[in-house]
Parts: C-alpha cells; sequence; structure tokens
C-alpha cells in the first residue's frame, strides 16, 4: 500500500503546492504530457502522486481514497457538511488566500452590516413582491452564515462564474463570493459588509479520517506529517 | 412489529373513523410556493428536483401546505381531514436522522370554536400515544404576538419584532437595540447623521427612493424613545414562564396587568385549558412554555404542542403540531379559516414500543 496524495491538477495552485512541498524536501511533478494527469513523488518512499481539480479533492479524502489533500478551506467546508468528522487539517500552507465575503452595492450607503441587510430584505420583498436575492455557488455556507446573524426574506440564487455581474444584471441584489484582493468587486461597484466575511480561507493539507489505512502506511504517514508540519 | 406504513395505515383508519376526511396530496409539490413562505431554509430542508416543464419541484417535506391548499380551493367547512405518507427532509448535519420517513396527520377547519378545536387536536393525540412514555410541551405563539402588539413603541419597531418571533437570537438583538440597551452601530449612527455618501453608480433593481426611504426610517427611529426598561422586563419574564398549566394561567394573568393587551389572548388559553380538561387531558400536570414553537415552522400562529421521548433527547418530537391561521390567510386568496393541526410519526411510535 502507498499513501495517496491529492494535489491541484493545474494552475498557480498545483505550483504552488509544488514549490511548498519542495522546500519541505518533498518533490512532486507531473510526468508524461502536460494533457496527463499523472505524477511522481521524489524525497520519501511510499508515497503517491493523485492529480485532481480542486473541487474534487474534499469529495475524495471523504471517500477516503485519498489519504492526503491539498485544498481550499472554502471547498472543504462547502462540499463536506460534516467535514470535522471526514477530515483533519494538518497545515495551512499560507498561499491560496480567498475570502468569502457578502457584498452589495457602494451606492446602499444605508447598508453596512448584515443588521441593514436583513432591514433592507423585508423591505425589498414588500416592494417589489419577491425576496432579496443573493447571488452565489457557496450556498450551504452563506445560508448557514446568513441564519446565525439573523437574516430572512432572501433567496439564493445559483451562480457558477462571474458572480460581481449579477447585480449590474439585475439578476441578483447582492452576491457571496470569494475575493482574493478585493478589486474585481470595486470595478463592479460593490463593498463588503463589514461583518460580512463568511470564511477565510486559504490552501490547507488535509487528512482524510477515513482512508483505510495499514501498519507500514502509518509510519509513513507519521514521518511525512513531520516533515510538513 | 408492525411496520411504520401499517402502523401509518391503522392511524389514519381511527382518524378516519373519528370522522375525518382521507386526502393524499401528491409527493412533489411546487417548489416556489413553499420557497416563498419558508424562504431558503425550507431549500435546507427540503429535497428540489426540476424539470422543464414544471421548474423546480419539491419532495413534500410535509402535509400542512397542500392540504391547507387544497381547502382553500374546494374545501367545504366545517371540515376534518387525515393523511398518511411518506415525507422527505435533507439532513446535513446529522447523518442519524431520517430523511425519508411515515407522518400520519389530523387537520381541523373549523371557525365555530377554536379553543375547542384546539383540544380535540391535542386529545386525539394524547390519546393515540398513552401508551408511550412522552411528555407533552404545549405553547402558544398568540401570547407572543400579542406581547409585541402591546408594546409602547412605532409600529416598525411592533414588525420587526414580528418578523423575528421565529428567530430567537434575532429578537432578543432587536429588543437591546430597540431598548437602548446597546449602543447604536457607528456606521449607522453616521448615516443618520448625513456623513455617509457614495460617488458609485447605483447598479440593480433596489433604487435611490428605496435607499432613501430607508434612511428616513431609520432617522424616524433614532428619534423614538427606547422601549422602557420594565416594558422589557415584563415581556421577557412572559418569555421565561415555563409552568404547568394552571401555574402558567396564574403568571400570564399577573403578568397581563401591566400587558393589557395579551388579555384576549390569555383568555383563549383558559377557555383551551378548560377544553382540554373537558376532554380528559390531565391539565394539571401539561407543561406550558411560552418559547415553546419559537423554532418551529414560522407558520404556527397560536396554539402549538410536542410530544418527547422521555429519556431519548436524541430522537426528534414522535408528535407536534398547533394552529396556522394566519396560513389559511396566506393561501385563501382573500379567504381565510381559523384551522389547527397534528401529525405524528409512527415509524419512531413503533421504535419506542420496541418487541412486542
Amino acid at each position: 500500500m502507498t499513501i495517496k496524495l491529492g494535489v491541484p491538477s493545474k494552475g498557480r495552485l498545483m505550483d504552488k503546492t509544488f514549490d511548498w512541498f519542495a522546500k519541505r524536501g518533498v518533490t512532486l511533478t507531473r510526468t508524461g504530457s502536460d494533457r496527463e494527469y499523472a505524477g511522481a513523488v521524489a524525497g520519501i518512499d511510499g508515497v503517491a502522486l493523485v492529480l485532481l481539480s480542486a473541487g474534487e479533492i474534499p469529495r475524495e479524502l471523504a471517500a477516503g481514497r485519498i489519504h492526503l489533500g491539498v485544498t481550499g478551506t472554502d471547498l472543504v467546508q462547502d462540499k463536506l457538511p460534516l467535514w470535522e468528522q471526514q477530515v483533519e487539517p494538518i497545515v495551512e500552507m499560507g498561499f491560496g488566500h480567498a475570502d468569502l465575503v457578502l457584498a452589495v452595492p457602494t451606492a446602499w450607503v444605508d447598508v453596512d452590516l448584515t443588521d441593514d441587510l436583513d432591514a433592507v430584505a423585508a423591505m425589498f420583498r414588500a416592494r417589489h413582491g419577491f425576496r432579496l436575492r443573493i447571488a452565489t455557488k457557496y450556498h450551504r455556507l452563506v445560508r448557514e452564515f446568513l441564519r446565525d446573524a439573523g437574516v430572512a426574506d432572501y433567496a439564493l440564487v445559483d451562480s457558477q462564474g462571474a458572480t460581481e455581474g449579477t447585480v449590474a444584471n439585475e439578476t441578483a441584489e447582492a452576491i457571496a463570493d470569494i475575493t482574493s484582493s478585493g478589486e474585481t468587486l470595486s470595478a463592479n461597484h460593490l463593498k463588503v459588509l463589514s461583518d460580512g466575511l463568511i470564511l477565510a480561507s486559504q490552501a490547507t493539507l488535509w487528512r482524510s479520517r477515513v482512508a483505510p489505512l495499514e501498519d507500514a502506511d502509518r509510519a509513513v504517514l507519521r514521518d511525512l506529517s513531520e516533515r510538513l508540519a | 412489529m408492525s411496520t411504520p406504513r401499517a402502523r401509518a395505515l391503522a392511524l389514519r383508519a381511527a382518524f378516519e373513523a373519528a370522522g375525518a376526511r382521507v386526502v393524499e396530496p401528491p409527493v412533489l409539490q411546487p417548489a416556489e410556493l413553499l420557497l416563498d413562505l419558508y424562504g431558503e431554509d425550507i431549500r435546507a430542508r427540503a429535497y428540489v428536483t426540476s424539470d422543464a416543464l414544471r421548474g423546480e419541484q419539491m419532495l413534500r417535506p410535509d402535509f400542512t401546505v397542500p392540504v391547507v391548499q387544497m381547502h382553500m380551493a374546494t374545501g367545504a367547512e366545517p371540515a376534518r381531514y387525515t393523511y398518511a405518507g411518506e415525507v422527505f427532509r435533507r439532513q446535513e448535519d446529522d447523518a442519524e436522522r431520517a430523511n425519508e420517513y411515515w407522518q400520519v396527520g389530523y387537520e381541523v377547519f373549523d371557525r365555530a370554536d377554536p379553543p375547542a378545536a384546539d383540544a380535540e387536536v391535542f386529545a386525539l393525540i394524547a390519546n393515540t400515544l398513552t401508551h408511550l412514555p412522552l411528555r407533552a410541551v404545549t405553547g402558544d405563539i398568540g401570547i407572543l404576538m400579542a406581547a409585541v402588539e402591546s408594546l409602547q413603541t412605532s409600529d416598525r419597531r411592533k414588525a420587526a419584532l414580528r418578523r423575528h418571533i421565529w428567530r430567537p437570537r434575532r429578537f432578543r438583538a432587536l429588543l437591546d437595540r430597540f431598548g437602548g440597551r446597546v449602543p447604536v452601530p457607528a456606521s449607522r449612527a453616521a448615516l443618520i447623521a448625513g456623513d455617509v455618501t457614495s460617488t458609485a453608480p447605483l447598479t440593480g433593481l433596489r433604487t435611490r427612493s428605496e435607499i432613501d426611504a430607508r434612511i428616513a426610517a431609520l432617522r424616524a427611529d433614532a428619534a423614538e424613545p427606547p422601549i422602557g426598561a420594565q416594558e422589557l422586563e415584563g415581556l421577557e419574564a412572559l418569555l421565561a414562564v415555563r409552568e404547568t398549566v394552571p401555574f402558567a394561567l396564574q403568571q400570564l394573568n399577573d403578568l397581563s396587568v401591566d400587558m393589557p393587551a395579551i388579555k384576549p389572548a390569555v383568555r383563549r388559553f383558559a377557555a383551551r385549558a378548560e377544553a382540554l380538561r373537558a376532554r380528559g387531558i390531565d391539565v394539571d400536570a401539561l407543561t406550558f412554555e411560552a418559547s415553546h414553537g419559537r423554532t418551529l415552522m414560522e407558520y404556527y400562529d397560536g396554539f402549538v404542542f410536542a410530544f418527547y421521548a422521555d429519556g431519548r433527547p436524541d430522537l426528534p418530537p414522535i408528535a407536534s403540531g398547533g394552529r396556522y391561521d394566519a396560513l389559511t390567510q396566506r393561501l385563501g386568496g382573500g379567504d381565510e379559516i381559523p384551522a389547527v393541526g397534528a401529525v405524528l410519526r409512527p415509524g419512531l411510535m413503533v421504535e419506542l414500543e420496541g418487541p412486542p
């Protein structure tokens, strides 16, 4: 048996993951052609590399098909309702910072807090006859956040991309999306609510709590964890 | 050992024999109405599916809404209905909880004597459950609504409190604010003072006049005196009432001296207690909790109750119900009728009964 390590299969997240492991003496490389998702691990024995989409890594960890995986806190918490029982964070990797935030039009001078948003949602519904729409792809996280904040009279509308544009397009009144710098938000005349940070996310190395382990695997996992943490 | 299905059908037959008409609402319900009534919370609790012709559909999360719709569209009154069938609930936090289970219900649409109808439904359910070690809890959302109505404050504040009766934490935060017990947030103070401006273009559907209306409302609210400490204490004492019915009635009567607006609701509570007694319920041992029902479905607006299994805090209520007059108005297209109903979970009954 080997320890299976799942890492993002492309882009800056993959490059930074490779750099991060390299600094700790574990060399990850993609093998074969550019289009082939195969990889190799050097610097430690008994570890196999699995290249996956960052969005699939939570599910693979929860299913126990990989032992370790690199993905964002946001994806783990949105995709795995019982994430604390299924995975354990080993170390935050210091890159891939992204905050899931709640944002409204900057011109809404009367809205600074979720408390304001709730009051505006009530007035909006009375005036327009439907609930204030919030565009997002992080349905569960946003719903739980708004429930805790006591916001009512809203509806989530699904937006899988260009979420910042939904307000100008009048398909939503507010948005909840990932932002790293806030530039896209301000370019779209949106502002983050003062108490609108839903989740602060960064690339994190996770351990599956359910993946099967043999004794030899346990030793490899312990060795690897010590070198990485 | 009986199966949940067999038990459900036997209970429905018993309710039918007691005078109710059997109804069978479809499993698939249009999602739009349920979403409009309950908002996103229902999406977290119900399975949503769709097709290109009918749009979003929900696997029925309960029977009450379709039964009310059916009655408001076609029903003659008074009416009593019973049903048995599976309901479906998404579970996101607790994998141990069932996502598909049987419910048997009994619903009464009758304007003659609401306290008697409350007692009829409660007694029917209680008599069905006498063989099980259960604990009944009752409450009355109508008393809470009347207490909010009784506050010496603006209609806008009352509307905000009424809207959040089902969100206890938010309700408390609003009370703290309206009572002047927490400082006004800095951003709001600046807005009221006229110090917040923006040169950003206004995007989206919400108009400038809506923003101005909200600012005007905040200014008007800032000019309102806080709700008095004595009034807040009265309301908090009321929310904390947790007694057997006779003692609760005594406490509510005492509280109504300073909150005269709750008197009609307290009289209804007293009438219900008498009606329950007349049906053989041991009212002296029955628990009343003023806050009970505040985390149930939003449609209950009067009497509420639930039966819990003793020593099994892991189980949801074995039976629950309440009065939902406002829902009939909402779905009635200008019509309304007082209504009260309850559901049982035959699967949990069978589980608690154990092997014969």
